[in-house]
């Protein structure tokens, strides 16, 4: 483990918080397109 | 061919989702090169210690924030002009994603300044104007959720992007137009003198590169997800319309 001195806390919290951040963004957005190619899917099949 | 028809929502989902996962994977590519490089690989700043690896994250998610509204800025005056419905969607597409860039340019540059500064936060222009952009992006998405008229709620989010744009700006040149706060002028710049050492720009570059990447595959991924969205009100609407016919 590379050692960060005295400022280890603040960069590990910047970095874990920012990429928990685009993490669950791309979840997110990732989800959302799945959820909704599905419903698209069923809603043509039903009313298209 | 005009770059109208890709206003057509059906040329626009043909032509950009097989270029959404090329775009993702490349853009995890190129920020685990600079995310990597510029944690394991740079040394200690002289006047910030380590605590000069934030700039990594820090200043690509920064320079989003802004452009992203910047590219809502544009696509809501296609709106505003054209009437495309697909640009009102990009717009409203990016409106997520440069929220949160905002909102981690906010947060890990109060975790920079309290050791730096010695204070969370100060009423700095840069870091004020940045505050309201953040406001402005939260305004903009509950807008656009509020309003059950999607034209009528691309009209008005579009004249909320433009009154934001003064605060996208200001995020950038605050620092310039009032030349005072504690926050400092620009890491990068065109002017070679102006810029951070060689040893953290290069990492920097290759991590806003990444940043790019991703804004603009999650941009076109979510303006797809947007479209086919917009798609199932449309036959849902026609369905129970036929069906007041019928009855």
């Amino acid at each position: 483990m590379m050692d960060l001195g005295k400022y280890a806390a603040e960069v590990i919290s910047a970095w874990g918080i920012s990429l928990a951040a685009l993490a669950g963004l791309v979840w997110w957005s990732v989800r959302r397109d799945r959820r909704v190619r599905a419903e698209l899917e069923r809603t043509e099949r039903d009313h298209g | 061919m005009s770059i109208w028809s890709y206003a057509n929502p059906r040329k626009f989902l043909d032509t950009t989702a097989p270029w959404v996962p090329w775009l993702m994977w490349l853009s995890a590519l190129v920020l685990a090169v600079g995310l990597v490089w510029g944690f394991f690989f740079t040394p200690e700043a002289e006047r910030f210690g380590s605590s000069v690896k934030i700039i990594y994250l820090h200043v690509p998610s920064a320079l989003m924030a802004i452009n992203a509204w910047l590219m809502m800025l544009v696509a809501s005056l296609i709106w505003l002009i054209r009437r495309h419905h697909v640009s009102a969607l990009a717009a409203r597409a990016a409106a997520p994603v440069g929220m949160v860039m905002t909102l981690i340019a906010l947060i890990t540059g109060a975790i920079w300044g309290q050791p730096m500064w010695g204070t969370w936060w100060a009423w700095d222009p840069r870091l004020t104007s940045f505050l309201i952009l953040f406001l402005f992006y939260l305004g903009y998405i509950a807008l656009w959720a509020a309003i059950p008229d999607p034209d009528g709620a691309a009209d008005l989010t579009s004249v909320l992007c433009l009154v934001g744009s003064v605060f996208a700006i200001l995020s950038r040149y605050a620092v310039n137009f009032w030349n005072q706060g504690l926050h400092q002028g620009a890491s990068l710049s065109l002017d070679k003198q102006e810029n951070v050492a060689d040893v953290f720009w290069i990492p920097l570059l290759v991590c806003m590169a990444g940043f790019v990447l991703l804004f603009l595959a999650l941009v076109l991924l979510r303006t797809g997800t947007e479209i086919r969205a917009r798609r199932i009100e449309a036959l849902r609407n026609r369905a129970r319309r036929t069906g007041a016919v019928r009855a």
